[in-house]
């Protein structure tokens, strides 16, 4: 109930529109993976996939910033279903990467931020590897690059006052690792690949 | 008490009716006849900015005949989505964040109270002078000057055309017109529907004719033909409804003229800006059309001459 009207009232205060590029909606097990400018970009990029598609699929979200306040806590355990990860204390046992699999299951897709941090501008930094050994295990994910864009102006990094203008969320084609591809080369190609959906 | 709607409104309304209703019945028909890729292409554009038309028709209606506010609220609402677009395609800088805070949710609301309230000497003065002041000084103290005098100037621009133009339309309502109390809204239709009107006579008679680009580079669909068919049109319709305004038919012609070739001036000014910008259109709120500031570019630049014009003319004091 408190789901729909959270992601129409994301799509309104941000202007969502909402692209498909070479690809289609798809329930089929994916993983979204975008550039990171702003505290927004998990909620609006997981309120601009259709409904049925959107239940079925979990963020992957820092805990330190998640767990930070009641409201927080709430909006990621109740509304988005994220999977909440540590930054910090990387360890044998909490792997992030046993984790994220555990939670996805053989049902849900993931929203993936492989900078791992948010950058202030529009330029898309240097991705982490974890979505190489995400596709690596599982290579029968659909990896769907994905652009979010001006939602560093809507809500920069370090402000706490959104400001209302548009912002465009574009879906592109999926990509899969090849056979003996190495990851660096892997990593460049799926930052491309989210370049590549930014508007000229 | 008087009747929300008065015989004359009902009439002004009915007109519009009948255009929208034969619209649809043209658009229909030119459905069926076509054959060619590009007439097709023509016919459904044209008949997504009729079923647009219609929305655009029912929420202008409704916002003027909810007494009191309803203007104010549309006008306002209206002004806050076109500032949106404009300031989406304004390269403007991290700098900027808390300047456009104060634009969006203070000075922007605070125009349509002040029109609302009916205080001319502050809503006319507000952003000319107190924004003008306030959005450089705000944007200084977050310390970035790189391009600091562009992207001040944009933004006051932005707001100056999107917001102060736009709110002298509701503003109308506030002029004390002898002999027309408590009438005043259909001013304000008038001046849309004109305005409006002209626009899309523009664009039939270009359509129909056009040959001789005005401003090819700025805006290819502007013709010498579109622009003197749509203008004479629109200021034969206009005259034709002067005992709708409190104006002589002589001064309803002059009026008329007037704010179709401000809407004119309007709408090639935005498009210089949006070839700047390097796109089509605005934003993609209403079909066929674009976005809303690609709708009201004509009503941004026709509202205030409208509305000093008829305070001059009606010889009206504060």
């Amino acid at each position: 109930m408190k789901a729909p009207f959270l992601a129409t009232a994301a799509k309104i205060l941000t202007g969502a529109s909402v692209r498909w590029v070479d690809c289609q909606p798809d329930t089929r097990q994916r993983v979204y993976f975008a550039n990171h400018t702003s505290h927004l970009d998990t909620v609006v990029l997981w309120a601009a996939l259709p409904k049925e598609i959107r239940d079925l699929t979990r963020p992957a979200a820092a805990r330190d910033y998640w767990e930070a306040g009641r409201l927080r806590l709430y909006l990621a355990t109740k509304v988005f279903n994220a999977v909440l990860i540590d930054r910090s204390h990387v360890t044998r046992q909490n792997n992030p990467l046993d984790l994220v699999l555990g939670a996805m299951g053989e049902r849900y897709s993931l929203i993936l931020f492989p900078e791992g941090t948010r950058n202030p501008g529009p330029e898309v930094g240097e991705f982490k590897c974890g979505l190489y050994y995400l596709g690596k295990s599982r290579p029968d994910l659909e990896l769907v690059p994905v652009y979010v864009e001006n939602l560093n102006r809507i809500l920069p990094k370090g402000e706490f006052l959104p400001v209302p203008l548009l912002s465009c969320i574009s879906f592109g084609p999926p990509i899969r690792v090849m056979d003996n591809e190495p990851k660096p080369a892997f990593l460049q190609r799926a930052r491309a690949a989210v370049c590549a959906l930014r508007r000229p | 008490m008087r009747p929300i709607v008065d015989q004359q409104t009902i009439w002004l309304m009915g007109g519009v009716l009948g255009l929208l209703i034969l619209a649809t019945g043209v658009g229909l028909v030119l459905d069926g006849k076509v054959t060619s890729e590009s007439a097709r292409a023509t016919v459904e554009n044209l008949n997504a900015r009729i079923r647009a038309w219609w929305v655009m028709c029912a929420v202008f209606s409704v916002g003027l005949l909810i007494a009191g506010p309803g203007p104010v609220v549309l006008f306002g609402l209206v002004s806050f989505l076109a500032l949106r677009e404009f300031i989406t395609l304004t390269p403007t800088r991290l700098g900027d964040h808390r300047s456009l805070f104060w634009v969006f949710f203070v000075i922007t609301p605070l125009q349509y109270v002040l029109v609302g309230l009916k205080w001319y000497g502050l809503f006319s003065t507000m952003i000319p002078i107190y924004a003008f002041l306030l959005i450089p000084t705000r944007s200084a103290i977050a310390g970035d000057h790189e391009h600091f005098l562009e992207r001040t100037a944009e933004i006051q621009w932005g707001l100056m055309v999107c917001v102060y133009c736009v709110s002298h339309a509701p503003a109308l309502l506030s002029l004390r017109i002898p002999g027309y109390e408590g009438q005043n809204a259909r001013l304000l239709f008038f001046l849309v529907l004109v305005v409006q009107i002209s626009d899309v006579l523009q664009y039939i008679w270009g359509k129909l004719l056009g040959k001789r680009k005005i401003a090819p580079h700025i805006s290819p669909n502007k013709t010498w033909e579109g622009f003197l068919g749509g203008l004479g049109c629109a200021t034969l319709i206009g005259t034709s409804l002067w005992w709708a305004t409190p104006f002589t038919p002589w001064q309803a012609a002059g009026m008329s003229l007037a704010v179709t070739l401000m809407g004119f001036a309007g709408g090639l000014t935005m498009s210089a800006i949006k070839r700047d910008h390097g796109v089509k259109d605005y934003g993609t709120l209403i079909r066929g059309h674009g976005g809303v500031l690609d709708r009201i570019d004509s009503i941004c630049f026709a509202a205030p001459v409208f509305f000093h014009a008829t305070r001059f003319l009606l010889g009206i004091s504060p």
